[in-house]
């Protein structure tokens, strides 16, 4: 078998690959901080004390996986059909279906729960451009 | 049987289609198929609830501006809407946001104006805001149905939804509509902002709710609550007992282009006597 501009294939091949590997060779050694949602702001806390156990509206796992489908539909059950109450498929505890007034109002620490996991993974949602998000100790402090 | 190379690529290929897309399709909408349905979403219990909500303005109670300008303040500090203004402090009309607001009597009840009418009622303002129509034009344009109709007649506004593409400005004939052309927190002081109600975004719609969110946790609208006593009365127009019903059938109310045909529930009282 005979290789025609031989030299020409493998140059250009080598500039190929080193171009479509540079995003790995570029990382290897660097660390990538996983993410670490904190769920200990002083609302939870709370929380933990009276009720003996740190628990969301569901399991953590499903909340992990499912949050954005469930806010999704919360959004629609409260908007549009007039609905107010979610009933834990896990606890039967009752939640207030809000966003700012619900989630936020345990999970106060917006930049250490909610932007560790969407920085990490480059996911940009837009609840907070309407959204007010809980002003943070840090921002208060400086 | 034997296969040449082109049936084979059709058949892999369709084949691989299928088997994909189900495997995608079952893994990620087995849960949510059906979105949330009673029992598990349930409406708050102490929510007011109404077959059709309906306002009365007793225009005649409004003594001063500054009454007028207690109920636009307190809806408007409510709902976060931003409060755009001019160099010279004068409202910047452009960028302005209106949820309640006022008109001159002309610009209220246009047609109903008579050649020697009452200097003092021609020379009112007159607080108007969206009138809920029974039959609303906004909605029927809508093309995402970010504007629709809620079961207690309010006609309610998704923001979520909301494409901007304004044709429910162009629609509504009482002007109850506003665009953000902005970003609204530029014109809202994030230090007395509601903190339990969100702001809009730019490109979106915004208008009057009949304060939705707070008829669901029992509160009167906010302009209601802020109005001087028997200036306003808000309720349930289909409930004979209601007060908003008594005065509708005891007096002469009128709406605002009823010839329109849209059914509007905002009701104005002009004259002067007591029914509170």
């Amino acid at each position: 078998m005979k290789l025609y501009d031989g030299g020409k294939i493998l140059i250009g091949l080598v500039v190929f690959l080193a171009f479509v590997l540079f995003p790995f060779y570029n990382n290897i050694g660097k660390v990538n901080a996983k993410p670490e949602p904190k769920t200990d702001t002083p609302e939870i806390q709370e929380w933990e004390k009276v009720n003996g156990k740190k628990e969301c509206v569901e399991s953590k796992e499903f909340m992990q996986r499912e949050h954005m489908q469930l806010l999704n539909n919360w959004r629609d059950a409260v908007v549009r059909d007039m609905y107010r109450v979610y009933v834990s498929k896990s606890s039967g505890k009752q939640f207030n279906m809000s966003l700012q007034n619900g989630c936020l109002h345990c999970h106060s620490n917006k930049k250490k729960f909610c932007d560790q996991c969407h920085n990490y993974m480059a996911v940009k949602p837009f609840c907070f451009d309407c959204h007010i998000q809980p002003l943070e100790k840090e921002e208060n402090k400086s | 049987m034997s296969l040449d190379r082109r049936q084979f690529l059709k058949i892999a290929g369709i084949s691989s289609i299928l088997g994909f897309g189900a495997s995608v399709a079952s893994a990620t909408h087995t849960i949510w198929e059906k979105g949330l349905e009673p029992p598990q979403i349930e409406p708050n219990k102490d929510g007011l609830i109404a077959k059709r909500w309906a306002m009365v303005v007793d225009m005649s109670k409004f003594k001063t501006d500054e009454d007028i300008k207690m109920v636009t303040n307190a809806c408007h500090q409510t709902h976060n809407v931003p409060d755009f203004r001019n160099p010279d402090g004068t409202v910047d009309e452009k960028f302005e946001i209106k949820w309640i607001w006022q008109e001159p009597y002309e610009r209220t009840f246009p047609g109903a104006e008579n050649q020697f009418m009452s200097e003092h009622i021609k020379g009112m303002p007159f607080l108007v805001f969206c009138n809920h129509c029974d039959n609303p034009p906004c909605v029927r344009v809508c093309p995402t149905k970010a504007t629709f109709k809620l079961s207690n007649g309010v006609t309610m506004q998704d923001e979520h939804r909301c494409i901007g593409c304004r044709f429910c400005m162009a629609a509504c004939p009482y002007g109850s509509r506003s665009f953000n052309w902005t970003d609204p927190r530029k014109a809202i002081n994030a230090a007395t902002e509601n903190k339990a109600y969100p702001t809009r975004t730019k490109g979106v719609v915004e208008k009057c709710t009949f304060c939705t969110e707070r008829l669901q946790f029992g509160k009167m609208p906010a302009c209601v609550e802020a109005a001087p006593k028997g200036a306003m009365f808000f309720g349930d127009i289909e409930d004979p007992n209601s007060e908003v019903r008594k005065i509708v059938s005891s007096q002469l109310t009128i709406r605002r282009k009823p010839e329109l045909g849209t059914g509007p529930a905002v009701y104005y009282v002009i004259g002067g006597s007591d029914h509170a």
